[in-house]
């Protein structure tokens, strides 16, 4: 039944946004301003496509029904990941998942690699991962993902439980969700994240009530529940899966591209004095057949390891070549090489060149010829050990910092499916301060762009349409900063200037306007269950500065290789007092605005300015203000009251709805 | 699920019996390990008698091959059965595995 209303509502929205925004661009546009009427028209699209998506999600709503018994059989481990947070907090939720009724092994998962936290783990029977020594300091370490990786190598549990570091599970956690792995496809089960240190007023908007509910469901119903991370459940199968065919990619990959810079590496080496030695010559044919005829293997379809060891060997056996007669021809540097024990006298009296020399002369390490060395580098390349990666096989997505996003999609590609179950079976911690909250919100959002900059979903073609769309729209969501941007000037331009975006207030614009702002806010109210939604719509306009710098750095680092200034989230409360500065934009916004509305009053008073069109405005800029107002609360917080009680049980939160 | 190998003139053979899954990989990684640490780093795993494999098998045979080589020699494969082959080309390894048809024949031409 609240399937059938939610559609219906779904098409009135399509229906009267589309009636409203098309009769904007048509009919209401004021050229003459078009610097503000373009953008606020772009914007007011923008927000359309905004909640035709949120309408697609949830026209699929999927309530599910507890799943079948699992196997007795089924192996788990769960993970635990940590990088910095107090060893008590680890320790708490270690303990926690050590009491999971279900069999499992549970792991804590140290990337700060802290001698207290292993000893802490030992002597409560926790097992403890920590980077195997293959993690060089020359490697990338991909934080999260890279510490994930790592474990996935040293443990052998059929499924994964992923837990953050605060994240406290219910010891039947895994009692109501192994079954759903019943179905051979089923790759992920996502439960919510709710947060226990929470007051019911939310002033950080921590509780995401309309994600982990018609969001998750609806996008459930089109098999693509997301990985958020952490309180999932993972199939290792799927990972490593996963990791199989993306180190095949990335070999291939690096292959053809070590290919062509070998060439372009011979070419150079041909121009160097020292090819004019015939020896050099001779070896420079060599080694450019082999990565001619390797070439043509590639084609042909020959596998890479053959390619690449058959490469290595005429490489190989063309520099002993050369090195051997360099050495024969220099029979007076004999004597020096006996001194340097390379050389002995052999049986028959004459002086030679012990075999192992020619080895330890041509060893890689050992570049006979200055012009050789560029060559050497790039052949070097040409492997299958996926030499700039700790391990070949990774996974857990690396492409964006949070990993959860990239992974699940890549799942979805490969046709695994993805479940949401819709209980709380674990209990976290969220921020408690404005810096915090703010330094992960950059991270999501930062992450989420870069997924969308490195594999656009739109053109993944193994998805299906749907789940395109569903990944799609998160990601869009993210955009709303510079909708923000133009929601805050357009009134301040009116109020201020006199100028209006439209041709005129007037009852087109009312009959088209308001209809839509209805059923608008009526979608939300029924899909959601009457669930609060207000925190987060405050929070999407009031974040403008943090979503447009996610999407800035997002984009200079997958176009440019620049750094994203990345941060750990901090899971104790950063001290000090009220820190206004982290919210300066909003305040000159807020400033911006409320002059506006006095210099507004002031102009309709003198006569200058119509009378509806100062009172649209006025409310406009009252809306403004009261969205901001939720960073005022946010910046006085001073942390959770223990005595403060949450706004519910969180048993009773769980509307497992039918 | 077990392990053992043999060292021949030209290569080591690590024969695999049983199921190549999760349970095994790391049991095959650290026999491998061993094989290649003794200096034989010429290594052949025959697959003959594996009549199962998941994808946490084909990244330990993936782990093993880097050692190998690294160690200046090769990793391959031999024998491999109907669903040995269809997990390698699931996965798109046969991309990057030749699968030989016995031991010998493994450095035949090497």
């Amino acid at each position: 039944m609240t399937r059938f209303w939610t559609r219906l509502i779904v098409v009135l929205t399509v229906i009267l946004g589309v009636n409203y925004v098309a009769w904007r661009w048509m009919a209401s546009l004021n050229w003459e301003a078009w610097w503000i009427a373009v953008p606020l028209v772009i914007a007011e699209t923008y927000s359309l496509i905004d909640v035709m998506l949120f309408g697609l999600t949830v026209w699929n709503i999927k309530f599910r029904k507890p799943p079948p018994p699992a196997p007795a059989d089924a192996t788990v481990d769960v993970f635990i990941t940590t990088y910095n947070e107090p060893l008590d907090l680890v320790m708490t939720t270690a303990l926690a998942a050590k009491n999971i009724t279900w069999p499992h092994s549970t792991w804590i998962l140290d990337d700060g690699d802290r001698p207290e936290m292993r000893e802490l783990a030992e002597s409560n029977g926790i097992g403890y991962v920590t980077r195997g020594a293959e993690w060089t300091p020359d490697m990338p370490r991909h934080a999260k993902a890279g510490n994930l990786n790592n474990a996935l190598m040293v443990t052998s549990g059929e499924y994964l439980l992923i837990l953050d570091a605060d994240q406290i599970p219910e010891p039947d956690i895994l009692d109501k969700t192994l079954g759903y792995f019943n179905d051979d496809k089923v790759a992920l089960v996502q439960t919510p994240q709710y947060f226990i240190n929470v007051p019911a007023d939310d002033p950080l908007g921590s509780q995401a009530p309309l994600f982990y509910g018609p969001i998750q469901q609806g996008k459930d119903g089109w098999n693509a529940a997301f990985f958020c991370g952490s309180n999932a459940i993972l199939r290792r199968e799927a990972l490593m899966q996963l990791g199989l065919v993306g180190y095949v990619k990335a070999t291939e990959k690096s292959v053809r591209r070590a290919l062509a810079a070998s060439r372009t590496a011979i070419k150079k080496a041909r121009r160097s004095p020292e090819a004019e030695n015939p020896l050099v010559e001779q070896m420079l044919n060599q080694v450019e057949a082999a990565t001619e005829s390797a070439q043509k293997e590639l084609e042909a379809g020959a596998s890479l390891s053959e390619i690449t060891y058959r490469v290595r060997r005429q490489v190989d056996d063309a520099v002993r070549t050369l090195v051997a007669a360099d050495f024969s021809a220099l029979q007076s540097d004999l004597e020096e090489i006996a001194a340097m024990e390379l050389a002995h006298v052999g049986e028959s009296g004459v002086t030679t060149v012990a075999s192992d020399a020619v080895d330890r002369m041509s060893g890689r390490d050992w570049s006979p010829l200055g012009a050789l060395e560029s060559v050497h580098a790039v052949l070097d390349a040409i492997s299958v050990e996926r030499t700039d990666e700790a391990q070949p096989i990774m996974p857990l997505a690396t492409i964006s910092v949070t990993e959860d996003m990239a992974t699940a999609m890549r799942l979805h590609g490969l046709g695994w499916k993805s479940v949401y179950h819709h209980e709380i079976l674990a209990l976290g911690l969220a921020p408690e301060d404005v810096k915090t909250m703010l330094t992960q919100r950059l991270r999501w959002a930062q992450g989420t762009m870069q997924v969308l900059l490195r594999e656009n979903p739109l053109v993944q073609r193994r998805l299906t349409w749907g789940q395109r769309l569903m990944y799609f729209s998160t990601m869009w969501t993210y955009l709303s900063g510079f909708a923000a941007v133009v929601y805050f000037a357009a009134p301040i331009i009116y109020l201020t200037l006199g100028i209006l975006p439209v041709n005129s207030i007037s009852f087109d614009f009312f009959i088209r306007f308001i209809p839509f702002m209805v059923v608008n806010q009526l979608l939300f109210l029924v899909a959601g269950h009457g669930i609060p939604t207000w925190r987060g719509q405050q929070y999407s306009l009031a974040l403008f500065p943090t979503w447009i710098k996610a999407c800035t750095t997002a984009a200079r680092n997958v176009w440019f290789g620049r750094p994203l200034g990345f941060a750990v989230t901090p899971k104790a409360r950063q001290s000090g007092g009220p820190s206004w500065s982290l919210i300066r934009p909003q305040i000159i916004v807020a400033v911006l605005l409320a002059v506006a509305l006095v210099v507004g009053l002031i102009r309709l008073l003198a006569g200058m300015s119509e009378p509806l069109g100062t009172l649209v405005n006025v409310a406009w800029v009252a809306f403004d203000l009261v969205v901001l107002s939720v960073l005022v609360k946010a910046v006085l917080y001073k942390g959770f009251e223990p005595e403060v009680v949450g706004p519910e049980r969180p048993e009773e939160r769980n509307a497992n709805a039918v | 699920m077990q392990f053992s190998y043999e060292v021949n003139d030209s290569y080591a053979e690590v024969k695999s019996v049983g199921r190549l899954n999760m349970v095994a990989a790391p049991k095959l990684r650290e026999v491998v390990n061993e094989v290649v640490a003794g200096g034989s780093s010429r290594v052949v795993v025959n697959l003959a008698e594996t009549d199962f494999m998941d994808s946490s098998g084909l990244g330990a045979l993936i782990g093993c091959l880097k050692a190998a080589r690294q160690a200046g020699g090769d990793l391959r494969i031999a024998g491999v059965q109907p669903q040995v082959k269809m997990v390698l080309e699931l996965t798109n390894m046969d991309r990057v595995l030749t699968a030989y048809p016995t031991a010998e024949a493994a450095f035949g031409d090497d």
